[in-house]
């Protein structure tokens, strides 16, 4: 199982939770806003602790029987729905920011997102589909196990969506890293889910 | 009358202790204040709106006041100034270490401020991001959070010593007011405007004054602005 995920959690007035086991290709999660999918991959990525349950990836516990992995160790690939790129870094250094020493394999792995041209930039001039680009490079730069997205399209017009949405499809077919993906669109639910958890 | 304008030796040698005192006062209080901006601005603990209000006490406390406890604790029977004396055979008692040492704590509320306010205007969100991508809490902190609120850092600093160069109250009353050693700008000025004749050495001390904190206001202003705009400086 790629992701095994039994979770509780209280946030202010309403409760999250979430129960599922997921095989290879994309999990999607689907529903409406404020039903705490954001929520399930913040707890997924360590940077929210669940009030109870167990999380695993490819049969490893990140979480639960007493352990509780820190976020840096959990090699998990976080996109976010902005872009987070570090304001005060090129473009370079935002991509090889997660890479530590192995920068050599750089042009193989990110290639297919075409932003060699935008190295030497500040993240303030890229658009919203480069930026968020950029950032799906440096989460995947990181040598991450897993990928979590969370509505990488929400903030890009139509023309933008396509080309984010073809390097998801290369995540997915030909990195074949297991995806952890949300999402309020049913098409896009559609196109990328191997299968869709509706929350 | 043009020679009116120019200063004396004796006055410059009083314009180059006060930037001494002043620079080291900042730089001295510089990472002391950080750490207690970084504590106000990142950690929930009981107790924090006590510690924020003491920080701020040199502030609105009487200067005459903080000048005197200095005295008592760096007295050399006080208890950091006895512990001095036994450990090194220093006391800072009529010495410009001592008008440093008053010049910075009355620094430290204005240095802790502007600090504090910029190391909370860095989004959190870049730094979870950070996280995810394998850097544990230190390097979260020196490659993000210090490099983003540089521009509050130092304007925290250029506000610590322009208000270190201007201190009067604490230090007469800590350290005295000794030519060469304790008579920075103000106390030069001070003493000045008790002789006859000497309007003129006041004001171009004053004129000294004025043109620094002008500078270090303008200066801090426009690092302050550059901070609200994101931009980096290093």
């Amino acid at each position: 199982m790629s992701f095994e995920i039994d979770v509780r959690k209280r946030l202010g007035e309403a409760e999250v939770a979430l129960t599922l086991a997921a095989g290879d290709g994309a999990t999607v999660l689907f529903g409406p806003s404020g039903v705490g999918k954001t929520s399930v991959l913040n707890m997924v990525a360590g940077l929210l602790r669940p009030d109870s349950g167990r999380i695993l990836v490819d049969g490893e516990t990140l979480f639960g029987d007493g352990i509780d992995v820190p976020p840096e160790a959990r090699r998990a690939g976080y996109v976010f729905q902005e872009a987070r790129l570090f304001p005060h870094l090129r473009v370079r250094a935002n991509l090889l920011y997660g890479a530590g020493r192995d920068t050599a394999a750089f042009e193989d792995r990110i290639g297919f997102l075409g932003i060699g041209h935008l190295l030497d930039r500040w993240p303030r001039t890229l658009s919203g589909g480069e930026a968020q680009r950029v950032a799906i490079g440096r989460a995947v730069l990181s040598n991450p196990r897993f990928l979590l997205l969370d509505e990488p399209l929400a903030s890009l017009d139509r023309a933008r969506r396509e080309e984010i949405l073809r390097a998801i499809e290369h995540l997915r077919d030909v990195m074949r890293l297991p995806i952890l993906m949300v999402t309020h669109d049913p098409d896009e639910a559609e196109r990328i889910g191997t299968r869709v958890v509706r929350m | 009358m043009a020679g009116d304008l120019l200063l004396t030796s004796a006055e410059w040698a009083v314009v180059g202790l006060s930037l001494k005192v002043g620079g080291v006062a900042m730089l001295v209080t510089l990472p002391i204040a950080f750490a207690i901006a970084w504590v106000l601005a990142r950690v929930r603990f009981p107790g924090r709106v006590l510690v924020d209000a003491l920080v701020h006490l040199p502030l609105v406390v009487p200067p005459v006041v903080t000048g005197w406890l200095l005295l008592i604790a760096f007295a050399p029977n006080g208890p950091i100034g006895g512990w001095l004396q036994d450990w090194f055979g220093v006391s800072v008692l009529f010495r410009w270490t001592g008008a440093a040492i008053a010049a910075g704590v009355m620094a430290l509320p204005l240095m802790v401020r502007a600090m504090r306010l910029s190391i909370e205007a860095v989004d959190r969100r870049l730094e979870s991001a950070a996280r995810t991508l394998g850097a544990g809490p230190w390097r979260v902190f020196w490659t993000l959070t210090l490099p983003l609120s540089v521009p509050g850092v130092l304007a925290g600093a250029v506000l610590g010593f322009a208000r270190s160069i201007g201190e009067f109250g604490a230090t007469i009353t800590f350290v005295s007011n000794v030519p060469g050693q304790t008579q920075t700008l103000p106390l030069a000025i001070y003493s000045a405007l008790q002789q006859p004749g000497a309007e003129a050495m006041v004001w171009r001390l004053s004129a000294i004054s004025v043109s620094l904190s002008l500078v270090a206001l303008v200066a801090s202003e426009l690092l302050t602005r550059r901070a609200g705009r994101g931009l980096h400086v290093l």
